[in-house]
């Protein structure tokens, strides 16, 4: 019984209790993955499982067993950035850098989302295959990522520049 | 605030006026910036780049540490017990349950907490940092819904919750002051801020308005705020002895520490506060009650323990921004000569903090009108106290303000550009103070220029597209630039030509570290990998709050007071050898990695040579700046035009913004690419503010109804365009490094601006904030 974490092996959690996000912080010093809310309405806990991008806070631990999760500490270091992680520096698209991780997990499955052609509220045409990149669909898809700092001119910039990169 | 308290604090003030005099008289060279900061000339080093953020790497790797993501050995969780009374008494409290609950260590309330002394508040000392002045469970006392009654620590997070869910309490409660009308009917007082009264008249104002050829009068409403960072407000700490270690979220380290050290009877040295990396602060992060709780329920269990609030615990224990009603009256000549100017009205407060809404700061240096009356009026409600957040006074008095000019505007037939440029003061029209600098004029033009202002229609509702009505509006935003006192730094240079300075600054995003590193390179002629900057710690020099704007020039002064005194003693070391033997300080500046003549660059010679034949590894200064006279010589003020364009939807009545340029004159900018972000920042806050921020209060309860970020609305992606930013990038002579500060104007004039634009479209005045699509249909 195990959660796969950014490749290694995770036991899961004894009190069922537990949050996908409290197992990642609290009990495997994740902590690059955040708290903001605790209950799904600011985005700072997003993660990848298979992926896809969840909110970590209202997940269940006991529930992610054998699953393929990946966290901001994943997808690059310090020393060794992800193109997106790259970009962000670059545009500014942070200024605290608390819900950073999460907007750049987000990013990372929102494209993800736009290549298997998952519609948004403000997609035209639902049947499309893929779904053309534009800064609304972004904005619209990625407004589930609060930031309060105000980076989101930078954000915007940064996914849009790397999104070729990304969808690779 | 007692009666005592209030009386030395208007002594306090009647000083600081007698001071104000003899400063204001003094020749300039007297005054600190009198003298211009020598960086003010440098014109192609690493001041004014585009640098990113240093530790952008580690943020966005998810790699920087933020307090609670400290690890302690034997560290146990905290969960916090909220009242849900306004005011009362505790009848009986029941942990019983709760201690006896898996893996609980402690449960702690007034019956068992030790005994603190009363935490000292925000602005009664200059080291205080108290966001009220309850004391922390030391009786059964309620005076607020939402005060903390008991908290319980336990191995997990899940454990403490689910016990603090097992605590049974019951209240006496008593009749409270939760009404902010009803208060105002029973009586209002006159309100202070910073020990100075927050009135001001000049000649007649009343007899000069019913003169006027041309008036208007209307009253605008503001609600309550919070500040919400996305970082919830933690502490990890431990005790070590009688020395209390916090991994904290801090604004204000130093102060934060010494307020500690009184609520628990000890040196301030015994307190250490380190908080490198904060997730927002805005005015919130300085010291609350969790604090508290934490350090002494740790003591109490002799445990390491990790408190992090709720988002519900913050919106409980930490105050936002109080709500305002505010009347503006203006008179003016047919040619837009304001002849009045009247701000007024009334803002509540707690019993429990000094804090009044100070709504007419911003009113007080705007408009050369000829008699004008400014005053806030204050009742005190039971409520969780408020607190400073992001532009205190400014963000929502520029709302009235700007709103009130756009009228007067209208009724005169002019436009609102050409209104506020009509009334540009020659000096500060209440201090009589000449301005530092000044260039809204230019601001105002470049943005028009930009944002094509020519395209605005004087009618309202004459431009539709489709189901949206679309139109234009502006304000102007403006900030005062501070210096508060107690700063100091300390530089320490080695051999190998590397740098440090340490001061007790702060990071919460708005690249401090990344400016300050740019501007010490320079003032070092240093590359910038060769400096390394160390802030958020309170045990480093300095007593440097951030906020008020003013943590750039509060370290910028004090690091040149540091380098100068490093010049000298690096002179001295020098000796007869030295190129630069005989020279005094002020003849030499430094220049590639070491000093040289200023007029002389040839005579030069490195720190590392400077060191070497002294034979030391390295040299350390520490040093404290002058008192900041420099705020009571010249009237400091950034400016800036802000422009907006709005839509709103004939259906469905959705405001949307569109368009925004914010076009500032904030002295000179250190870092573009930073400071570009900071702007946004605060505009993207005032949009919130214009258009969907409020804390709910229910005035029967005095309880907070929407303490989430699920049912307060902050702006999201889709609600921000792109923001356009410029500057005139006009250095203030008399500040370091040119510079004001620029993290708080953006909220400022952005309210007023989205308001005058939805009038400019659709013809309907909103006075009363937020502008939601109901107030529209």
């Amino acid at each position: 019984m195990s959660i796969n974490v950014n490749g290694a092996p995770v036991a899961l959690p004894q009190d069922p209790r537990m949050s996908l996000l409290d197992l990642l912080r609290e009990q495997e010093h994740l902590s690059g993955t955040k708290k903001g809310c605790n209950q799904g309405a600011c985005g700072a806990c997003t993660i990848l499982v298979n992926g896809e991008r969840i909110l970590s806070c209202l997940a269940l631990a006991v529930q992610y067993d054998g699953q393929e999760i990946t966290t901001i500490e994943g997808l690059g270091s310090a020393d060794d950035l992800h193109p997106i992680q790259r970009a962000f520096v670059q545009h500014d698209g942070f200024q605290c850098g608390y819900c950073t991780p999460g907007q750049i997990c987000s990013a990372v499955g929102m494209i993800a989302e736009l290549q298997r052609g998952v519609p948004s509220h403000v997609t035209d045409d639902l049947s499309d295959e893929a779904i053309a990149f534009s800064q609304e669909e972004v904005r619209e898809r990625m407004s589930g990522n609060l930031c309060r700092c105000g980076a989101y001119n930078g954000i915007i910039d940064a996914i849009t520049e790397s999104v070729a990169e990304v969808a690779q | 605030m007692s009666l005592i308290e209030s009386g030395k604090a208007l002594a306090q003030g009647l000083m600081q006026g007698a001071m104000a005099k003899a400063v204001a008289l003094a020749p300039d060279s007297w005054i600190p910036g009198g003298e211009p900061d020598p960086l003010i000339r440098h014109q192609h080093g690493s001041i004014g780049k585009p640098v990113s953020r240093i530790d952008g790497p580690l943020k966005v790797a998810g790699a920087a540490p933020f307090a609670a993501e400290f690890p302690m050995a034997d560290m146990v969780y905290a969960a916090i017990a909220y009242s849900s009374v306004a005011r009362g008494r505790i009848a009986s409290l029941d942990v019983a349950a709760a201690e006896a609950a898996p893996g609980v260590v402690l449960v702690m309330s007034h019956h068992n907490a030790p005994r603190l002394k009363p935490a000292p508040l925000f602005m009664s000392d200059p080291k205080a940092a108290a966001g009220d002045s309850i004391p922390v469970m030391q009786d059964d006392a309620i005076c607020w819904n939402g005060q903390p009654i008991a908290v319980v620590l336990a191995a997990t997070q899940e454990q403490a919750d689910h016990a603090k869910s097992l605590i049974r309490v019951t209240y006496e409660a008593e009749a409270a002051d939760t009404d902010f009308e009803a208060a105002i009917a029973a009586g209002t007082k006159p309100s202070q801020f910073m020990g100075q009264p927050l009135h001001d008249k000049l000649g007649d104002a009343e007899k000069a308005l019913a003169k006027a050829p041309v008036s208007i009068e209307a009253d605008y409403r503001t609600p309550r705020h919070n500040h919400n960072p996305i970082e919830l407000h933690a502490v990890t700490l431990a005790w070590d002895g009688d020395t209390l270690r916090i991994h904290d979220a801090q604004q204000a380290v130093a102060h934060s520490a010494w307020t500690l050290a009184q609520v628990f009877d000890l040196q301030p040295e015994q307190i250490l506060i380190t908080s490198p990396y904060v997730g927002g602060g805005f005015g919130s992060k300085t010291l609350w009650q969790h604090h508290i709780i934490a350090a002494a329920a740790a003591r109490m269990a002799q445990r390491p323990v990790r408190l992090m609030l709720t988002r519900e615990g913050v919106y409980r224990t930490v105050g936002g921004r109080s709500l305002t009603q505010q009347h503006v009256a203006l008179g003016a000549e047919e040619d837009g000569m304001l002849t009045a100017l009247i701000h007024r009205g009334v803002t509540a407060k707690t019993a429990h903090n000094v804090m009044p809404e100070p709504f007419i700061l911003p009113t007080r240096s705007a408009y050369a009108a000829r008699t004008m009356l400014l005053d806030v009026q204050q009742v005190e409600l039971d409520m969780i106290s408020n607190t400073f957040m992001r532009a205190p006074g400014e963000a929502v008095g520029t709302f009235a303000l700007e709103c009130a000019m756009d009228e007067l505007a209208e009724k005169l037939g002019m436009d609102p550009i050409d209104l506020r440029l009509r009334n540009e003061p020659e000096k500060d029209p209440i201090s009589g103070l000449p301005f530092s600098s000044r260039h809204i004029a230019q601001a105002w033009r470049d943005g028009a220029a930009r944002f094509g202002w020519d395209a605005r229609s004087a009618v309202p509702a004459a431009r539709r597209e489709g189901e949206w009505l679309v139109g234009l509006g502006c304000a102007t935003a403006t900030y005062p630039y501070y210096r508060m006192p107690g700063g100091a730094a300390r530089i320490t240079l080695s051999r190998e030509g590397e740098a440090t300075i340490d001061i007790a600054a702060h990071e919460m995003g708005m690249g401090t570290s990344t400016a300050q590193t740019q501007v010490a390179a320079e003032r070092l002629g240093l590359p910038m990998e060769r400096i390394r900057f160390n802030y958020g710690d309170s045990t480093l020099p300095g007593l440097v709050l951030a906020g008020g704007s003013q943590q750039t020039a509060s370290i910028g002064a004090a690091v040149i007071a540091a380098y100068n005194k490093l010049v000298a003693e690096l002179l001295a070391l020098a000796g007869n050898d030295s190129p630069l033997a005989g020279l005094k300080p002020d003849e030499v500046g430094s220049q590639d990695g070491g000093l040289a003549k200023l007029d002389d660059p040839s005579r030069h010679e490195s720190y590392a040579s400077i060191l070497n034949r002294a034979q030391r590894a390295a040299i350390s200064v520490e040093a404290e700046p002058p008192q900041p006279l420099e705020t009571m010589h010249w009237s400091m003020h950034s400016h800036g035009a802000m422009f907006c364009e709005a839509r709103v939807n004939v259906v469905t009545g959705e405001p949307r913004v569109t368009r925004f340029l914010g076009s500032f004159d904030c002295g000179r900018i250190l870092n573009p690419k930073t400071a570009a972000s900071q702007f946004r920042g605060g505009i993207i806050m005032g949009l919130g503010l214009a258009l969907m921020e409020e804390t709910q209060f229910d005035e029967r309860s005095g309880r907070i109804m929407n303490p989430s970020l699920a049912e307060y609305h902050v702006p999201v992606h889709m609600d921000v365009p792109e923001i356009d930013v410029m500057w005139t990038d006009i250095p203030d002579p008399h500040t370091p490094m040119g510079a004001r500060g620029i993290g708080e104007i953006g909220i400022t004039g952005t309210g007023a601006a989205v308001a005058n634009a939805i009038y400019n479209a659709t013809g309907k005045r909103v006075r009363d904030l937020p502008i939601t699509l109901d107030k529209l249909l």
